[in-house]
């Protein structure tokens, strides 16, 4: 078929496009591996600026990991059951939880910190440490992780699913462990993308959460942009898409929680692919 | 097929269901299923089959005052995983994550059983059912047919003391339901096992049922063989609901049924005013001077093997009769018929 000029338009369109927002992220890049940025590239590559960066913020790359893990550990233990619950319960309460659960998603994140600031920011122990950021990272991914799976949930029968396996002998626990999360894995590897992905560069609320002594990748970030050199922050935002940047990949390859394969059967003798 | 567990009786005592939005979906209900039997449950949409099959099961449980009791064991409180019941969906409700070894295995694997004798039996579900060469498959490569077949072997592969079905074949086309529907009747019978089937489908209820209890509005409004059920309805819900039925008005007098149709021998008492009924195949279509009834042809519909007439000017309502004559028949001629005389049924 013969591409009408009007496609090559669009291309070129939308090449310019990327390039417009691609551009500057290698030139950071560049920025970030060279001796010299005021004199370019001629001044030679370096990892030297990447080293410097581990010595100063290394325990910012700790915290956010640590961080990003143990929130996906407790929207994995409170939102799996909960979604399960929500799904499960018909009722007006269900749905009004459901809709609350999600209201953080509309609230600032800047929101959620002040309000934790001003009901815990008394408990001095707890507002110096870690877990303060935990719990604001918590209330704001768990939304995500809910709403994943409560999706995939009603992408099948789970209720009869359960029931069959009633029928068979199975206790609640054997139900749930064998037929409803494993039924549930795309939609719960989906949500442990997302919520991975925005713990490890959430920013607003961290920022204000934060102590000097309790700073994520993003906060430390934001601190060298303001103080070290430009090599210094550039090779700091190296690290970062470095860590961000396969996340982003998985969450796109992933992110969709699939259908449940329960769909219409197959036609005799063909086979549905898979 | 060495079926291990004894085959029990059911009875259920006046259970009532009321659903917590107050949906009144069973009147008090008292059933009793011999052992081994197969009873349909059958009835429009609605009318409590459903509910009646899931207050059998332990998925729902019945109004307070009800009881289920299988064999002598009293199993109302009983939740559906103690009840060892086989339940097949209509909905299949095989395990989109297992194979379907895996699926027919999933009971065997709750109840600990040893790999080995496992094996064993699931080879056995497999070959009886003829799925081996499925084994291996995941169930959204499976035909409707096949699925069927796998959640049939998943039921009985633990020997459940009942087995339940809820319209099993509904979501099949009809070259399919009938063969599966032949191969359950072969199974259910090799088994002996105790069986519910609900169905709205009245072929399927005939050819299944040792008995079959019709069902309206949450009420039974008959339990029978399906001979009594289709030749001696005991009211006129049944007798409509069963097959076709035409009606006819008429005064009994001295052995003779005068009609506005004509004249038919009639066995019964004498009475003034009275409602027959009989099937379309038991009135064959004669010459008009050899008729007892005469009407008017409304139309004909040619269905193959036969023709179904429908005439007017001998009921109230429009006359069904069904030929095997290789025949037309014109709207508007006048057509002569005589009906079996052990054919008319009264309603009491
Ligand atoms: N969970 C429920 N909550 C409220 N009402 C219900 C519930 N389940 C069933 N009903 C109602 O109870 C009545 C009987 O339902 P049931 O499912 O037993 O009918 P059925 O005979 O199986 O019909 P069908 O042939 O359509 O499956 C219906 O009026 C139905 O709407
Ligand atoms: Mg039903």
């Amino acid at each position: 078929m013969r591409r009408s000029g009007i496609f090559y338009l669009n291309l070129g369109f939308t090449l310019l496009v990327c390039a417009f927002l691609i551009v500057p992220v290698f030139l950071s890049i560049k920025a970030g591996v060279t001796e010299n940025f005021f004199q370019g590239v001629k001044s030679g590559l370096t990892l030297r600026w990447v080293g410097e960066v581990w010595e100063l913020y290394a325990d910012t790359i700790y915290l956010s990991l640590l961080i990003s893990i143990t929130c996906l550990i407790a929207d994995l233990l409170i939102g799996v059951p909960a979604a399960y619950v929500l799904a499960k319960k018909s009722g007006r309460t269900a749905r009004i939880i459901e809709e609350t659960l999600v209201l953080p998603i509309a609230i600032p994140g800047l929101a959620i910190a002040l309000a934790l600031i001003i009901t815990y920011g008394g408990f001095r122990d707890f507002r110096t440490s870690w877990l303060f950021i935990l719990v604001g990272h918590v209330l704001y991914t768990l939304p995500f992780m809910v709403r994943s799976v409560l999706a995939v949930l009603s992408s099948f029968d789970f209720k009869t699913l359960e029931e069959g396996a009633a029928s068979l002998g199975a206790s609640f626990w054997q139900r749930f462990f064998t037929v409803i999360l494993p039924n549930c894995r795309s939609g719960i590897l989906a949500g442990s993308l997302m919520v991975v992905t925005l713990s490890v560069g959430e920013f607003n609320l961290t920022w204000m959460l934060h102590t000097p002594l309790t700073k994520t990748l993003p906060v430390g970030l934001a601190d060298s942009y303001a103080s070290m050199r430009l090599e210094v922050a550039s090779a700091y935002t190296l690290v970062f898409m470095v860590m961000i940047l396969p996340l982003l990949i998985a969450l796109q390859l992933y992110g969709q929680p699939r259908e449940v394969g329960h769909g219409k059967p197959a036609t005799p003798g063909s086979r549905a692919s898979s | 097929m060495n079926q291990s567990t004894q085959s029990i009786d059911i009875r259920l005592i006046e259970c009532a269901k009321t659903f917590s939005d107050g949906t009144r979906a069973l009147e008090p209900l008292t059933l009793q299923i011999e052992a081994g039997e197969t009873v349909v449950l059958l009835g429009p949409s609605g009318c409590g089959k459903t509910t009646t099959l899931r207050i059998i099961a332990g998925l729902e449980s019945p109004d307070p005052g009800g009881q289920v009791l299988f064999g002598q064991d009293d199993v109302t409180n009983q939740p559906i995983e103690r009840r060892n019941v086989g339940m097949v969906f209509q909905s299949y409700a095989l395990f989109p994550n297992m194979s379907v070894e895996q699926n027919i295995a999933y009971g065997l694997t709750v109840r600990k059983m040893a790999n080995d004798e496992k094996a064993r039996r699931v080879a056995e579900m497999l070959d009886m059912m003829q799925i081996t060469e499925l084994a291996g498959r995941r169930i959204d490569q499976l035909s409707g047919g096949q699925r069927q077949r796998v959640a049939l072997a998943r039921a009985i592969a633990v020997r459940p003391r009942v087995l339940l079905l809820d319209e099993p074949l509904t979501a099949l086309d009809a070259l399919l339901r009938e063969r599966l529907r032949v191969e359950i009747d072969q199974l259910l019978r090799e088994l002996g096992i105790t069986a519910v089937y609900v169905t709205h489908d009245q072929n399927e209820a005939m050819a299944l049922g040792d008995r079959i209890v019709v069902m309206d509005k949450g009420m039974v409004a008959q339990t029978g063989t399906p001979q009594d059920i289709y030749y001696k309805p005991s009211n006129a819900f049944v007798a409509d609901f069963i097959g076709t039925i035409n009606r006819l008005r008429g005064t009994a007098n001295k052995g003779m049924l005068q009609t506005a149709g004509g004249k038919l021998p009639w066995s019964g008492p004498d009475a003034g005013d009275i409602e027959v009924l009989f099937r379309p195949e038991d009135a064959t279509i004669v010459a008009l001077d050899a008729a007892e009834l005469r009407g008017h042809v409304v139309a004909s519909y040619f269905l193959g093997d036969r023709t179904k007439v429908l005439l007017d000017g001998i009921g109230e309502q429009t006359v069904v009769v069904e030929t095997a004559d290789r025949r037309q028949f014109a709207k508007g001629a006048e057509i002569g018929l005589i009906i079996k005389p052990d054919a008319l049924m009264t309603l009491e």
